[in-house]
């Protein structure tokens, strides 16, 4: 019986096989975005571990100082007793990272476990020398004029472990990076303060990779959960409209004594089995997507926190459970209303298929409410949330609150169209609009989700942008930026640079704990170069002068809003210095606390700080040829040398490619919005014969009919761009002044740009237009017999 | 003759590039020298500038032990050994230098064996030998000169530290330096393979153990060898058995055995008068007999043995402070203080290595 009873269930997607393929490919999509940005964190995740725990970083202190540390300073701490190990750290030309350490005193690690136990191997990389890369990475080196490559699996990708000895080589520098201290020291040591002056960093002070990046990650994660949830919108309008049509199988199969139990039971099974089925297709395609978004966010977080990730995509079992888990979960919540009608319909209600339209009007009505409740609830969070928790809880309340009102607004807007003066056709297209409205909800609201949040992502994108170029502008304001590698030759490229540029500006820092975190105050020079340049957001009057006299200080936007700071607030920096803050300057980008300070004022508290880094003012069509000279002269690295273009080209190459991933997935949504709409109407196409038939009969052409049915796709595509505007305006507001503030300590001023949205409403017609298209051809080119037996079964 | 601190040919094994393929253990060590010195019979050693280091030479050491008593009323072991061992035959400088350090410490009780290892390159200030004033180091360990007059070894100050040890020590030379085989140039195997090699066995101790539970005052006897080669090893030799000995009656006898593949033993010995008079002893002359073996880091090591010297009338059984003394470097062997008793009684240390 059951066998049968299924079967009689079966043929209905049988016979309407375009529906379940809707179905199955809803899901496998929203499986497949969701899955997908899951695989691309995880391994992003992946590759962050592996690179703290690459050389036992995640756990051990360091002993570092500005600059670097010198053979002297490591060959003083081992003399003394301490059982450290130097690390030495860069990046070549080619991008390669460089990792350069001493396999004689560095504590176990998995990335020389090569050498541990092979002492050939050990003995060459002492030797004549080799670098350790990563399989992938050595495929990519190969052509390079670099020491012998050996593949092992235990390097991150990007990166080459090498003995310090050839590091430094590499690397062109005398100075090692720091030094990593041993756990377990031997007995009876001075205390460490007694042998060196290095600043002992435990591994809670510095801001972890995966603490930096994790803001990246929760908008990956929302846009992923953005997706499923639009990609559940066309699971449950299949579900929906699947479960009206088969009310009179319903109806007849409990009839002939099927009760309702065995009935559920069935239903509950079939929609498991397609879950099943399209979870699977929907991992293989979530793999996918992700194998190809990958290389893209491995860029960015390259680019953007140096972060080292891997381009290619490792298979997680666990993963794929999880993606399967959250089809299956997908398809439970938008069956379950579905199933829940089943169970309350009552045994020999008709079976008319207005009944699912009607319903829909009163779930409308409790649409509304719940909308208005989302509103207020994202506005109050909006005002009120203060974390990033609540910035994401906003955008969520905001989005599907927009999305519920949605039918009620464009209902209402119809409602107001109808009172224009009209022919009656005209009248007709209106009233039959408004007839649609609830059977199409769904997926206009997967629509206007979508043009919402590609509205808002392009304003924050825009505005970050247009900002971000202002503030680069501003704060590059030098040609010239020299990084050299000892004192001596910074003064050596000073003295030479002093007849041949218009001024040399210092740029020195000096990393301090302020406040129990990590900080890194910056002096500068009393030059017109920052005094008219330096992007303040708020300043005293007289803020470059105290900052000359050493009487003040300029802080970073991020460290006032995390500590509070206002103009005026004294600052403790060090035992004896006290400062009060006379500016706040805009620093995007920068995860950590950052305070500028008088160059003298400085250099009076720490007078061994030695100053590497120079800013040149010169002439810029000068700069090609005193790059030249410096490198020839002082035999400069790749990297010691950035003109101002460069440093500018590189900042937006950067920027754009943060927001690569962004792109892609507003193109993906748009697309699940568009399939949303097709299969809605195509749907919607079979059920309208009772509305069409009497216009045909009177007479109307096919053709004026089609024309017709495309018209008022567009006027609701039309209608809920119109909407989703203003939507979007209000997610890039929460995105700039909520989520922005909360996740990276800055705001940024919104800047509109209505050219986009033009476009945008375009597009959205177009995909309006084309997923109606098929919909419409197949009821144009319906033979008119079956129009005309539409008035035969008429009720 | 001396195959005794032939441990630091592990290191050479360790770092040497040049081991035939199939070689393993010890066998590789017998390979020919690439553009590194050799030992002649010709040269003659100076002092102090062969106190110093011999970079030109693959292998090298300072190798020290000690048979103390502490003011607690108990027997201590010490070893301090500096190891250098060169990739290239050249002294180098900085990062790149191809001479690389190996030292290695103990304090032997009865009941505990603490040993610390420590390893540096060349180069950098981390590890080196200077001669003027005597200094062998590396970190903060130390063997360096105390003695403004004469020479520079006649009195030094010996430190080292581990993660549950540490010593500081003073010791005197109450002899003259040993020149071990013919002046100084030590003939190893039947084909020639030598090194130079010399000696001070005649060194008063004080000083004192730090140890866990507190500074513990010790007194006692110390022996220094000086070994620098090339080549030292045939190639089927595969182990060794080494023993250094004080008499009570102030002599003092070096000998030892190399195991060679088939099992059989070469030994070798040095009988050294109180005066500091040298007598060497040929393959056979030393007889080496182990009489009980006990499981030491999951192996069978024989850890008391019999040995006899019929050209001295010496018949002695030796038996070890401590039969766990399990040096588990990166090269592990087995290296502890002893007593001996028989025709002759004293105490000693003892050395033995492949044992697999």
């Amino acid at each position: 019986m059951n066998a049968a009873t299924f079967q009689a269930l079966w043929s209905h997607w049988r016979r309407h096989k375009v529906q379940l393929a809707t179905l199955v490919m809803g899901l496998a999509l929203a499986t497949a975005l969701w899955s997908g940005v899951q695989a691309i964190n995880a391994e992003a995740r992946r590759s962050y571990g592996e690179a703290a725990a690459l050389l036992g970083q995640d756990q051990l202190d360091r002993l570092e100082a500005p600059g670097g540390v010198t053979e002297a300073q490591f060959a003083a701490l081992r003399r003394a007793g301490w059982d450290v190990s130097p690390v030495v750290e860069g990046t070549l030309a080619s991008g390669l990272r460089i990792v350069g350490v001493d396999p004689l005193s560095a504590p176990p690690q998995p990335a020389l476990s090569a050498l541990a136990n092979d002492t050939e191997a050990l003995a060459a990389f002492l030797g004549e020398g080799f670098l350790l890369v990563a399989p992938e990475t050595a495929a990519r080196l190969e052509a390079q004029d670099l020491p012998p490559l050996r593949p092992s699996a235990d390097v991150p990708p990007g990166t080459a472990i090498t003995d310090i000895g050839v590091a430094l080589r590499l690397l062109r520098t005398d100075r090692l990076g720091h030094l990593l201290v041993a756990r377990d020291q031997p007995m009876g040591l001075p205390e460490l303060a007694d042998v060196t002056t290095l600043r002992r960093v435990t591994p809670e002070d510095t801001s972890s990779l995966a603490q930096l990046t994790d803001s990246f990650h929760l908008n990956l994660t929302a846009f992923g959960l953005l997706s499923f949830a639009v990609g559940l919108f066309i699971v449950q309008s299949a579900i929906g409209l699947a479960f009206e049509q088969r009310r009179s199988a319903f109806r007849t199969l409990r009839a002939l004594g099927v009760s309702l139990r065995r009935l559920m039971v069935l239903l509950a099974l079939e929609l498991g089995g397609i879950a099943l089925f399209a979870g699977i297709a929907g991992i293989a395609l979530g793999y996918a997507i992700a194998a190809a978004l990958l290389p893209g966010v491995a860029g960015t977080l390259r680019g953007l926190y140096g972060a080292q990730v891997s381009d290619t995509l490792s298979f997680d079992p666990l993963w794929a459970a999880s993606a399967l888990g959250i089809a299956l979960l997908g398809v439970a919540a938008a069956g379950a209303q579905a199933l829940w009608r089943v169970a309350r319909m009552p045994l020999l209600a008709p079976a008319q298929p207005r009944a699912w339209a009607m319903a829909s009007v009163r779930a409308i009505r409790m649409q509304t409410a719940a909308a208005i409740t989302l509103l207020i609830a994202a506005a109050a969070l909006a005002f009120w949330g203060g974390s990033l928790l609540a910035g994401f809880a906003c955008l969520a309340a905001l989005l599907i609150g927009a999305a519920l009102a949605l039918p009620v607004v464009l209902l209402a807007l119809l409602r107001g169209a109808a009172l224009l003066p009209r022919g009656p056709l005209g009248e007709w297209l209106v009233a039959d609009a408004r007839q649609q409205v609830p059977a199409l909800s769904l997926a206009l609201m997967a629509l206007l989700l979508a043009l919402a949040a590609n509205v808002g992502v392009g304003t924050m994108v825009g505005s970050f942008r247009t900002t971000f170029v202002g503030w680069l502008d501003q704060r590059l304001a030098s040609e010239l930026y020299i990084t050299t590698r000892t004192p001596d030759e910074a003064d050596a490229i000073r003295t030479y640079l002093a007849p041949r540029s218009d001024a040399v500006l210092p740029i020195w820092s000096v990393g301090i704990t302020l406040r129990g975190a990590p900080a890194t105050i910056y002096g500068v020079a009393d030059d017109a170069t920052y005094r008219d340049n330096w992007p303040l957001l708020s300043a005293r009057q007289d803020a470059w002068d105290r900052l000359a006299d050493g009487d003040g200080v300029l802080v970073n936007e991020q460290m006032a809003r995390r500590d509070g700071l206002d103009l005026g607030d004294p600052l403790q920096l060090a035992e004896n210095w006290q400062i009060p803050v006379v500016g706040i300057y805009s620093d995007y980008g920068n995860p950590q606390a950052q305070l500028i300070a008088g160059t003298e004022a400085l250099a009076a508290r720490y007078p061994e700080q030695p100053v590497l880094r120079f800013a040149v003012r010169i002439d810029p069509e000068r700069v090609p040829q005193v790059i030249d000279d410096l490198r020839e002269r002082f035999d400069l690295p790749e990297d010691a040398l950035r003109d101002q273009a460069e440093v500018k080209a590189l900042s937006l190459r950067i920027f754009d490619q943060t927001f690569l991933v962004t792109g892609a997935l507003n193109v993906l949504t748009l697309g699940v919005a568009g399939f949303a709409m097709l299969t809605s109407l195509l749907t919607l196409s079979s059920l309208r014969l009772p509305q069409v038939a009497p216009v045909w009969a009177m007479g109307v052409a096919p053709r004026q009919i089609a024309l017709a049915e495309l018209a008022r796709t567009a006027l609701l595509a039309a209608l809920t761009w119109a909407l989703a505007v203003p939507v979007g305006l209000a997610l890039a507001w929460v995105l700039l002044a909520v989520v922005n503030v909360q996740a990276f300590g800055w705001r940024l001023p919104m800047q509109v740009f209505p050219g986009g949205w033009f476009w945008l409403g375009l597009w959205a017609l177009v995909a309006a237009l084309l997923a109606s298209v098929w919909p419409v051809w197949r009821l144009m080119s319906m033979p008119g017999g079956q129009l005309l037996r539409v008035f035969a079964n008429d009720r | 003759m001396t195959a005794r601190p032939l441990t630091a040919l592990w290191v050479t094994l360790w770092i040497c590039l040049a081991a035939p393929a199939g070689a393993q253990g010890f066998a590789g060590l017998g390979t020919d020298a690439e553009g590194f010195a050799l030992p002649d019979a010709e040269t003659t050693l100076t002092f102090p500038e062969d106190h110093g280091a011999h970079p030109e030479f693959r292998i090298e050491w300072w190798y020290l032990t000690a048979n103390l008593r502490g003011d607690d009323g108990q027997d201590y072991g010490v070893q301090w050994t500096l190891f250098r061992s060169a990739l290239a035959p050249e002294a180098g400088s900085g990062w790149k230098t191809p001479q690389i350090w190996m030292g290695h410490a103990a304090v032997t009780s009865a009941q505990e064996h603490r040993f610390a290892q420590k390893l540096a390159r060349g180069g950098i200030g981390q590890a080196g030998v200077e001669t003027a004033p005597f200094e062998a180091q590396i970190d903060d360990w130390s063997l360096r000169s105390l003695s403004g007059t004469g020479d520079p070894l006649d009195a030094v100050e010996l430190q080292a530290r581990g993660a549950d040890f540490a010593y500081d020590l003073t010791l005197q030379a109450d002899g003259p330096l040993v020149l071990q085989g013919d002046d100084g140039f030590s003939v190893k195997s039947p084909s020639g393979e030598a090194s130079f090699y010399y000696s001070q066995p005649f060194y008063d101790v004080t000083g004192t153990l730090t140890l866990p539970d507190g500074d513990v005052g010790v007194t006692g006897q110390a022996w220094l060898d000086r070994e620098w080669s090339s080549q030292p090893l045939a190639e089927d030799q595969e182990g060794w058995d080494w023993l250094s000995l004080h008499f009570d009656d102030g002599s003092k006898l070096m000998g030892f055995g190399l195991r060679d593949a088939s099992g059989g033993h070469f030994t070798s010995a040095t009988w050294v008068s109180p005066a500091g008079e040298v007598t060497a002893y040929g393959d056979g002359a030393l007889t080496l007999e182990p009489l009980e073996t006990v499981e030491v880091a999951d192996r069978d090591v024989p850890v008391r043995w019999r040995v006899a010297l019929p050209a001295r009338g010496v018949m002695i059984e030796t038996t070890p402070l401590n039969p766990q003394a399990w040096m588990g470097t990166l090269f592990p062997y087995w290296e502890g203080p002893l007593k001996f008793e028989g025709s002759h009684s004293g105490r000693g240390y003892l050395e033995m290595t492949g044992y697999e």
